[in-house]
């Protein structure tokens, strides 16, 4: 009896715990998922609430137990593959980039925000000591006159030493009749607390706000643009332009409306149609298929991209290619008992893959390096040439095929030794009865029966070749540079070192929506072979 | 074959031992080439194999440790190797640790429960982590972005922000420890269950200890898959304090600055230890490679 109410009693209190966790998982994620639904983050909002949502139902139902094993590693796979995935395809169909990185909300924010001196606005600015090291700030326009409560400013030097920086802080003044009877101060006084007047919002008895606009001058600052929050019918032709979306240029009158289609505010004419230059910054609006046509008819884009992918092709076909035939003749060859030392040959021979790879790429970069690497000294001293195998497209491409034999081959090794094992003996000793040599019998029977089980295993190398970013990234970064593309391209570049470039590296021009639309491209591309290998694979087993 | 042609089977091992002796000065020479260049002096000049004027400059830099030349100027160590290589063991380890806890559970799952759209997920698991994350590394900048606005040692920039993005590459591994459990009879776990074992009492008590083996295949595997990535860790994260080893060592390569010798040094330093663990398991992770593809 004991036993069992102390068992029920650790029950009820570990679902008490149990219950409190989950409110308190509820509770903040719930605001998280707010303030992201608030801040226009709705993707993000999205999978928040579909990753606690899934959460709390597997761990609360006792219909979903087996679930709660896979539940971490399922969100896992969701949040860093799927929805990465998602977001990447989405991000497609906008032009999302360097120059239209913000969303409207915060572009029209950051409009409002901008000021200008008003005109009539401008004040004469004066310091006057009044003692104690305090001054008393004096501004003058016309017969007005305005002064502050003594102040004690700090010095531009006494902020450097404290390592700060000043928030703007806001002074109120006054009226007076006449100037107060205290000393000017040198402009020494100015100068010295500069960074502090700088700070200063004086606001006039009237409201308005001065900040410094010279040594000796404060101006009135008002805001550039004010939002129309009302409908507005233009004169000229009647156009109604609805309220809360067109911003007045306080200082020219004119009208300026986001332009949905380039993702920019553009002054409008007396019709409602866009004239005028593009301000910037440029927000982020949904453009449709627009980057897919570009890469199909842009011929700045189209033409690197169709070399690249060529070029892509051949590498990943000539990568495979080359590692099976050296690792399966070494694989046979490691296999051959008569041999001896072969569990050190063996050891040497994995020694490239061993090594990690990113050491081994650079090491080949140095190695290859036209004036400096050890390769063109022995070139130059064997055969006198000296290639330039980072400049030349062809040269380079061999290069890369090279190094990455170089690093792939033991894997192709380490798979047909495995495969070798299970290939009967009698089969060999049937073909030297017939009288047949080591090469017939490589070609007659090794090759065949391992290329079967080999076959899915070699189309997954093929697409890791495929998108074999590091190497590419670390050897040559894609040069030598394609001529006429409008976007970083490079003779060596993959579809994915292009891509990356494209989103990571153009000076400004960071194009995240065509980088994407490549990479939607690729995942298709993936994709099929990713499926046809599981197919590929669903039917050797049903075999 | 062997005992039909004895006579030239003689040549033929000789000249198979001459092949592999050569091939083999060819595939070792980059690496023996690292490890002369890392002993010779300054970072440009060319040499022999075995250095003329053997220093030990470029180790002294890689370790942070400053080198007078002989004029008397004195050469600080141009990047912090050993703190690029903590911050790969660290993030390694801890992702590595936390992969074979989300895989393990999950692979437990796969092999011993039923559950709706197991089959579905299993494929699809396969399928999804072919996909390059490479691609979506504008994503993952905007999700840690995010992150860090609610959690900020999470965010941009910081090694537990990269921890996390790790997570997602589990798909492999619980194929090959859901392999290695279905090779342990179920029967052991049945019993434990018929004697009042929770299903999880069956998994931690029973079949956890019965499968350090392949746990430990999957911890290297994955630590190693880490240690080497590069595109994430080099969007993820920006301070040359933070950097992991893999993305810190392309700095020695800037075209106006290219710094080869303290690079050698640097290489062999955090190369070798990287390399020894390998080929110490490579035994036990042959398997482990292959097993993922082969049942796929």
């Amino acid at each position: 009896m004991g036993v069992s109410t102390t068992s029920g009693l650790m029950q009820g209190k570990y679902a008490w715990l149990k219950l409190l966790l989950i409110t308190a998982i509820v509770a903040l994620n719930g605001y998280a998922i707010i303030m992201m639904y608030a801040s226009g983050e709705y993707a993000f909002a999205l999978l928040n609430l579909v990753i606690v949502a899934s959460g709390v139902y597997v761990f609360t139902s006792k219909r979903a137990y087996a679930h709660r094993y896979i539940y971490p590693g399922m969100a896992g796979m969701v949040m860093f593959i799927i929805f990465p995935l998602l977001y990447t395809v989405g991000i497609a169909f906008t032009n999302y980039s360097g120059t239209n990185l913000l969303t409207l909300e915060r572009v029209e924010r950051m409009h409002l925000a901008r000021t200008y001196t008003a005109e009539g606005g401008t004040f004469d600015f004066a310091m006057l000591e009044s003692g104690e090291g305090k001054y008393v700030l004096q501004l003058v326009q016309d017969d007005k006159v305005l002064v502050s409560s003594p102040l004690s400013p700090i010095s531009n030097s006494e902020l450097s030493a404290r390592k700060q920086t000043l928030e703007s802080s806001e002074v109120k003044l006054s009226h007076v009749e006449q100037k107060p009877e205290l000393e000017v101060a040198q402009i020494r006084a100015i100068t010295q607390n500069r960074q502090f007047l700088n700070s200063l919002v004086l606001v006039t008895p009237e409201g308005d706000e001065l900040v410094m606009s010279g040594l000796r001058k404060f101006a009135a600052q008002a805001p550039l643009f004010t939002k129309l929050d009302k409908d507005r019918v233009l004169q000229d032709s009647g156009v109604v332009i609805p309220g809360g979306s067109a911003l007045r240029n306080n200082q020219t009158g004119e009208l300026m409306m986001p332009n949905m289609e380039t993702g920019f505010y553009q002054y409008i004419d007396g019709n409602a149609e866009f004239v005028g230059n593009r301000v910037t910054p440029g927000f982020t609006v949904n453009i449709g298929w627009k980057n897919f046509e570009r890469v199909v008819k842009d011929d700045g884009i189209k033409k690197p991209f169709v070399e690249i992918f060529i070029w892509t092709v051949i590498f990943a076909g000539c990568s495979v290619a080359f590692t099976l035939a050296i690792g399966m003749v070494l694989a046979c060859v490691i296999q051959w008992e008569e041999l001896k030392g072969r569990a050190i040959y063996r050891v040497l021979l994995i020694l490239p893959y061993a090594v990690p790879a990113f050491i081994s790429i650079l090491v080949f970069k140095g190695l290859f390096n036209q004036n400096f690497g050890e390769i063109n000294a022995l070139l130059n001293a064997w055969f006198g040439i000296k290639p330039d195998w980072f400049t030349d497209p062809t040269l380079a491409k061999t290069m890369i095929l090279i190094v990455n034999t170089w690093l792939g081959y033991p894997y192709m090794m380490i798979l047909c030794m495995g495969l070798l094992k299970s290939i009967p003996e009698d089969l060999y000793e049937a073909s030297a009865m017939d009288g047949a040599g080591p090469i017939k019998n490589f070609f007659n029977i090794t090759v065949p029966l391992l290329m079967k089980p080999l076959t899915p295993l070699l189309i997954a190398s093929f697409a890791f070749n495929f998108n074999n970013f590091v190497l590419i990234q670390l050897l040559t970064s894609g040069g030598p540079d394609i001529i006429g593309a409008t976007t970083p391209a490079g003779t060596t570049d993959l579809l994915v070192s292009y891509t990356y470039r494209i989103a990571f590296e153009g000076s400004g021009t960071q194009d995240f929506g065509l980088a994407s639309a490549i990479a939607t491209m690729i995942f298709l591309v993936v994709g099929a072979i990713a499926l046809f290998n599981l197919r590929l694979t669903n039917a050797n087993k049903s075999v | 074959m062997p005992m039909v042609q004895p006579k030239s089977l003689k040549y033929r091992k000789l000249g198979t031992h001459i092949a592999i002796c050569a091939f083999l000065c060819l595939i070792i020479f980059p690496l023996l080439m690292v490890i002369a260049i890392s002993f010779r002096t300054g970072n440009f000049s060319v040499g022999d194999i075995i250095p003329r004027n053997p220093t030990l400059d470029h180790w002294r830099l890689a370790l942070g440790i400053s080198v007078e030349n002989a004029d008397g100027s004195i050469t600080p160590p141009p990047f912090p190797v050993l703190t690029w290589l903590w911050n790969s063991i660290k993030v390694a380890g801890i992702s590595a640790v936390l992969i074979v806890v989300l895989s393990t559970t999950s692979a437990y799952a796969f092999a011993r429960m039923k559950f709706k759209g197991k089959s579905t997920i299993l494929s699809g698991m396969l399928i999804f982590q072919m996909f390059p994350s490479v691609l979506a590394l504008v994503a993952f900048y905007a999700f840690f972005n995010m992150i860090g606005d609610f959690i900020p040692w999470l965010g941009l920039n910081t090694h537990g922000g990269l921890i996390l993005a790790y997570l997602g590459g589990i798909a492999l591994h619980v194929w090959t420890i859901k392999g290695y459990f279905e090779t342990i009879d179920p029967a052991l776990e049945e019993s434990a269950a018929i004697d009042g074992a929770t299903p999880w009492q069956a998994f931690r008590l029973i079949l956890l200890p019965l499968s350090v083996p392949i746990l430990a295949v999957v911890f290297i595997l994955a630590f190693i898959g880490i240690i080497t990535e590069v595109p994430m860790a080099s969007v993820l994260v920006q301070d040359i304090d933070k950097m992991t080893l893999a993305v810190g060592s392309q700095q020695y390569f800037y075209p106006q600055n290219l710094l080869w010798g303290d690079f050698a040094a640097a290489a062999v330093l955090s190369g070798f230890p990287i390399t020894i663990v390998f080929l110490l398991a490579q035994r036990w992770l042959v398997g482990g490679l292959t097993a993922g593809g082969v049942k796929g």
